[in-house]
């Protein structure tokens, strides 16, 4: 579905992404994982020419996206912002119908789909939310807006930039079951950016690891952890269990001190 | 107070004119420049540059400098037209500045979301960055809008009626209650503005769509009238009125009104009076045609229109020679004299003469380097002045150029030892001023005269004909006496013009 052959973006003197090839298959979540200033989110944006690349080629599904219009290409995929980028001045179902009313749908398609994405997300438990000010919103809301309006246009593929990473644990964890079963019941494509092991864990079909702009390793999740191609990428893999461990080490002594 | 309340719904009307209107084409012009400045990366300071520039020149003056630039391309340079443009230009900057702000201001953070859902360059423009930056070009508008109708009173001197007619013509005629109503309605529309905009950017601001549409409405009703009113009489074209023309001094309102009821008495025609011009003003819109008559001086064309010396002619040579320049250069009809002279003349009191013994400027020379001198904002770049000064070769210690009738009280008060005053003033007798003789013939001879607009004669010769019955009926003690009626007996112009005529069996 996407194919990046030796994608390059350099910022001036820094390469922040380099010489990076890989492909993401029909209907498959590939994470992109590392630190920040790995060229994760760099990447995700030359996916939808958000960023140009210095050099390379993005194929989607076989077609050159530098031949597209970047209007045109960006309709046909669904963002999720980091920032969640939410248009203040319009209603929450004003912003899920953005994409479709740049698509030039009419009114009463718009209104079902906006209806069945509200549904899909789980935010048609509160009446009439969709004439609501995204301001108003909780967090959690405002990110279950945010993957409804990236829906709205029915694309094939999606792009996420950390949609959740400044939401609290519960909601996070929420947000994302919530996340997998519209992907499933949706059968999208995804490339999912996050620095967070778990969720890398939890949610991609194949995980692809990035430090320092290069590719460090890509693979299913159980592949990253038996067989780590380097050091970065044991170390990576080994934090979730380092932590189980270190949890585990402080209920044993809790029970052990209630215990005496 | 209730004849000046009567003219309130012609002025402020004119006034609401000039400032809506020049306030919508100023957003027409600024917000269209503001975007432009943000997406053209060089363009943002030399288009601030240059609005902050306008902004810097004195309000007047800016209204002021119109008159000669229009003139110069051939256009109406007196009236509408210039005060229109320089309040235009006037609002530029808060809305353009605020335009700039507002877009530079939007979260880059949205910009990505406009472009990563399929907006284009246009679309985001349109459906995200102007949005976002309206309540922000709004309080910009709002800005600009209490400046203009501040400024606007400004536009009388340059012929275009507003609220400051009743500010500039009371503050000649010293009527306090016609400067008090100019000033409480000024501000009170500026204010009514103010608060109908502000709820506009409250609505916007906040999400209130009843802010929003109400103060819309209310703005949009606004915009309506007044354009409506200013376009009505273009449709009505035969029934365009005779334009009478008057300076800026108490006579000038008096002979302005006495000719308009005196042509609409004898014609039938209608007329409108266009007071407050300025000397030169004045003479520039009778010769292109904006004002078909006024009441000049023979001694004004003389020194500051054909920039000729004094060498002594007499009044009939005088008078002689500025007719045919007039007819020659300028096809100006002079239809004849009023029958009084109102010149310059330099006046002092009565018991400060009488002590050192003056009586002609020749006797002034040994006391003029103690003294101090006012005259009106012109006289001191006129050419008697200089004239003056050549003549009797004198020096006084210090020169004061203010308001006409502020000048008597100046010198009533000593705030300056000695005026030039004019021949014709009511307030030279009322407080007692001594006349000051110019032996030499220094100043040249004023008589007021009856100026008539090229083609004039050919359009409307009935007004040539109603005009010529008016030579030499006004001498000088009557034209003295209705001065004072006006000045000091705080009577308005047009009732002393109408009592004249009525005195001379001519209503």
């Amino acid at each position: 579905m996407i194919e990046l052959r030796e994608v390059s973006k350099r910022f001036g003197e820094l390469e922040a992404v380099n010489a990076l090839s890989l492909t993401v298959e029909p209907g498959e979540l590939l994470v992109l994982l590392g630190g920040s200033g790995s060229g994760k989110t760099t990447t995700l944006k030359m996916v939808n020419r958000l960023v140009e690349p210095s050099s390379g080629t993005i194929l989607l599904d076989g077609e050159d996206i530098a031949e597209i219009e970047p209007h045109a290409l960006r309709r046909r995929i669904g963002y999720v912002f980091q920032r969640l980028g939410l248009f203040p001045h319009m209603s929450v179902a004003e912003n899920i119908a953005v994409t479709p009313s740049l698509l030039g749908w009419d009114a009463e398609r718009t209104r079902e789909r906006v209806y069945e994405l509200l549904k899909l997300v789980e935010l048609d438990t509160e009446i009439d939310i969709g004439e609501r000010a995204v301001t108003e919103l909780s967090g959690g809301q405002q990110q279950r807006v945010s993957v409804a309006r990236a829906l709205a246009a029915k694309p094939k593929l999606m792009l996420l930039d950390e949609p959740f990473g400044a939401l609290d644990p519960i909601t996070r964890e929420r947000l994302q079951r919530s996340f997998v079963r519209i992907r499933k019941e949706l059968d999208l494509t995804a490339i999912f950016v996050t620095h967070d092991m778990l969720e890398a864990l939890l949610m991609g079909d194949r995980i692809a690891v990035m430090h320092e702009g290069k590719l460090a390793q890509i693979g299913t999740p159980s592949k990253l952890m038996q067989a780590p191609a380097t050091e970065y990428v044991e170390q990576l893999m080994s934090t979730p269990k380092r932590q189980a461990d270190a949890v585990e080490r402080l209920l044993t002594l809790l029970d052990d001190e209630e215990g005496s | 107070m209730s004849d000046q309340l009567a003219l309130l719904p012609e002025y402020l009307t004119a006034h609401l004119q000039l400032s809506l209107l020049a306030l919508a084409l100023g957003a027409l012009v600024s917000v269209p420049l503001g975007v432009a400045a943000t997406r053209i990366g060089w363009l943002e300071q030399p288009v601030l540059a240059a609005a902050s520039i306008i902004q810097t020149i004195p309000s007047l003056a800016l209204l002021a400098v119109m008159v000669p630039v229009l003139a110069a391309f051939n256009l109406q340079s007196i009236g509408f037209l210039p005060a229109f443009i320089g309040l235009m230009l006037y609002s530029i900057l808060p809305i353009l500045r605020n335009t700039v702000t507002g877009i530079v201001g939007v979260d880059p953070a949205l910009i990505e979301a406009a472009r990563g859902v399929g907006m284009t360059p246009s679309q985001r423009l349109f459906r995200v960055e102007l949005p976002l930056a309206a309540p922000v070009i709004v309080a910009g508008l709002r800005t600009s809008a209490v400046w203009i109708v501040g400024t606007a009173t400004l536009s009388t001197p340059v012929g275009a009626t507003s609220l400051g007619n009743y500010i500039f013509s009371g503050l000649q005629t010293r009527n306090s209650a016609a400067i008090l109503v100019g000033c409480v309605a000024a501000a009170a529309l500026a204010i009514l503005l103010d608060g109908i905009i502000f709820a506009l950017e409250h609505g916007i601001r906040m999400r209130k769509r009843a802010y929003t549409i109400g103060a819309s409405s209310v703005l949009a009703a606004l915009f309506v009238y007044t354009t409506v009113t200013f376009a009505l009489p273009f449709l009505d074209d035969k029934a365009r009125p005779i334009r009478i023309g008057a300076k800026t001094f108490t006579e000038q309102y008096i002979l302005s009104e006495l000719l308009a009821h005196h042509i609409e008495g004898q014609t039938g025609l209608e007329t409108e009076v266009l007071s407050s011009l300025g000397s030169t003003v004045a003479y520039d819109a009778l010769r292109s045609g904006q004002i078909d008559v006024y009441v000049d001086y023979s001694g004004t064309i003389w020194a500051t229109v054909m920039n000729r010396p004094s060498l002594g002619e007499s009044r009939s040579q005088v008078l002689q020679e500025v007719a045919q320049w007039v007819r020659e250069n300028h096809s100006v009809t002079l239809i004849g004299t009023l029958g009084f002279e109102n010149s310059y003349v330099l006046a002092m009191p009565e018991s400060e003469a009488e002590r050192l013994r003056i009586t002609t400027i020749g006797d002034l020379v040994p006391f003029a380097s103690d003294m101090e001198i006012g005259g009106d904002y012109e006289f001191f770049a006129r050419a008697e002045w200089a004239a003056i000064q050549e003549t009797y070769g004198i020096e006084f210690a210090g020169r004061r150029a203010m308001d006409s009738s502020l000048m008597y009280q100046a010198v009533e008060l000593g705030n300056v030892d000695i005026i030039s005053a004019y021949t014709t003033d009511g307030r030279i007798d009322a407080l007692n001023l001594r006349v000051i003789e110019d032996d030499r013939n220094a100043i040249p001879p004023y008589d007021a005269i009856i100026l008539t607009a090229p083609g004039l004669g050919l359009d409307r010769s009935e007004v040539i004909g109603s005009l010529e019955e008016l030579i030499d009926t006004i001498s000088a003690p009557t034209m003295r006496k209705m001065n004072r009626a006006v000045d000091e007996d705080k009577r308005s112009p047009d009732e002393v013009a109408m009592e004249f005529l009525e005195s001379e069996g001519r209503r």
